[in-house]
């Protein structure tokens, strides 16, 4: 069985690796290139847990191929903070004890980030909406709104 | 397990080819959000996938003739971040918006809404009430078709195998034209429609509806065209008496099921109800664009 050799940048970094078809870029991601960050929820897009970003565009990755991946850049949670220096948003979750288990935090980032990325100031609506595709089952989400609105704030004043 | 080949053609003429030539099953690729969890649940086992999201006509949203064209494989946050077309359209817009998250509409694409062919799609019978019309390519060249006469049953459609809907056309705008879609969910987001109501309709200079088109989804095997609802309409002011008509017109055409998200009884009310609050939204957006 022959597989596919993909060639993609991660993070900023090119990399490339070898799937079957059917593999989804969640489990690429995860298996194959050892980037645990994304996590698995229910498999079937309903959750967002393993939300990333494909060209920019907010996906979850367990409903894309890895072999999509082809000349896309893909951005993880491990690409979030610079060096030992935290993203706005994940500091301003530990701050305002925006998780609990912290299964859904990486994909709650990635989405967050990419909401303030086209809205640097999106009302709490705004943001409950745009968060409607990510489950928590521990925070009951105030907190989780609090630090994205907390963070898009601090953002945009630096 | 199966090998599954992978292909990405870059001309409607080699994606028509791969599907001709496959000796097993083969699916065309676009968002993947229904397909892939098909596959992976097991109901679905292809041997070829297509992926044909490198096709230039699939994914292009353009401007022709006056009306749109948009790719059947554009993503919908393509469709509802193109500002043109959500002015033209806000009751297609809406639709699409209704889909899925965020993310899911980071990939799903119209076109797959419509060939899933579920009878609770939320873009087809905005569509439908557009008047859009879908080009469609296959080993027989090149067809049209109107977006009504393709779904004609849950996971059935009326294309042949091999065929591919490439676009869909939306006619020019005429001024003092809206269109509007409501649906109904037990939850605010993230869920399937219980019923879904598509308006378009268009007043001449004094404010009588002389065109209209209604259609309803999620209350038969597929989304309906409703001619008697949308003739409720025409030649009256929109007033309270013909949208009442227009709400029973539409009541009388539904053929629901009954399921855990709605009884037949409820279905048939609340596809009246949505048909006149759309119908409504739709007669205030014509009135603005006049």
């Amino acid at each position: 069985m022959s597989k596919h050799h993909v060639t993609t940048t991660l993070n900023g970094n090119a990399v490339e690796f070898l799937c079957d078809t059917q593999q989804t870029l969640l489990e690429v991601l995860r298996d194959e290139l050892h980037h645990t960050g994304t996590k698995e929820g229910c498999g079937t897009g309903d959750c967002g847990a393993c939300s990333v970003t494909v060209d920019g565009r907010l996906v979850c990755s367990c409903l894309v191929l890895g072999v999509e991946a082809q000349g896309k850049s893909i951005q993880t949670i491990e690409g979030m903070a610079q060096g030992t220096s935290l993203h706005p948003l994940q500091r301003k979750f530990l701050e305002h004890a925006a998780l609990q288990c912290g299964v859904c935090t990486p994909g709650i980032l990635i989405a967050a980030r990419a909401l303030l990325a086209r809205n640097p100031d999106p009302s709490e609506e705004e943001v409950r909406f745009w968060l409607a595709g990510n489950l928590c089952r521990c925070t009951g989400y105030n907190k989780i709104i609090e630090a994205v609105l907390d963070a898009a704030h601090e953002m945009r004043g630096s | 397990m199966n090998e599954i080949l992978y292909e990405t053609p870059q001309t409607l003429e080699s994606a028509v080819a791969l599907l001709a030539g496959a000796s097993g099953q083969a699916r065309v690729l676009a968002g993947g959000t229904d397909l892939l969890i098909q596959m992976r649940a097991g109901r679905v086992m292809p041997g070829l996938l297509v992926d044909i999201k490198g096709i230039p006509e699939m994914t292009a949203i353009v401007a022709e003739s006056g009306g749109f064209r948009f790719g059947a494989a554009a993503t919908c946050m393509e469709l509802i971040e193109h500002e043109a077309f959500a002015k033209e359209w806000p009751g297609v817009t809406d639709a699409v918006k209704l889909i899925g998250s965020i993310q899911v509409k980071g990939r799903a694409t119209v076109g797959g809404n419509l060939c899933n062919a579920s009878p609770a799609a939320d873009s087809v019978p905005a569509l439908i009430a557009a008047g859009a019309v879908a080009r469609i390519v296959g080993p027989g060249g090149k067809r049209e078709a109107r977006v009504e006469d393709i779904p004609v049953g849950p996971g059935k459609t009326s294309l042949a195998d091999g065929e591919i809907v490439i676009s869909f056309y939306l006619p020019p705008r005429s001024a003092r034209s809206g269109d509007a879609y409501l649906r109904f969910t037990p939850r605010t987001e993230m869920d399937i429609a219980v019923v879904g109501a598509g308006v378009n309709l268009t007043l001449d200079e004094t404010g009588i509806c002389n065109q209209a088109r209604v259609s309803l989804g999620a209350v038969a095997e597929r989304a309906l065209l409703v001619p008697e609802a949308a003739a409720a309409l025409i030649g009256t002011k929109v007033d309270d008496d013909a949208l009442q008509r227009l709400a029973a017109a539409a009541s009388a055409a539904c053929r629901p099921i009954a399921d855990k998200r709605g009884t037949r009884e409820f279905r048939i009310e609340v596809a009246g109800v949505l048909a006149r609050r759309a119908a409504g939204i739709a007669l205030d957006r014509a009135r603005r664009n006049s």
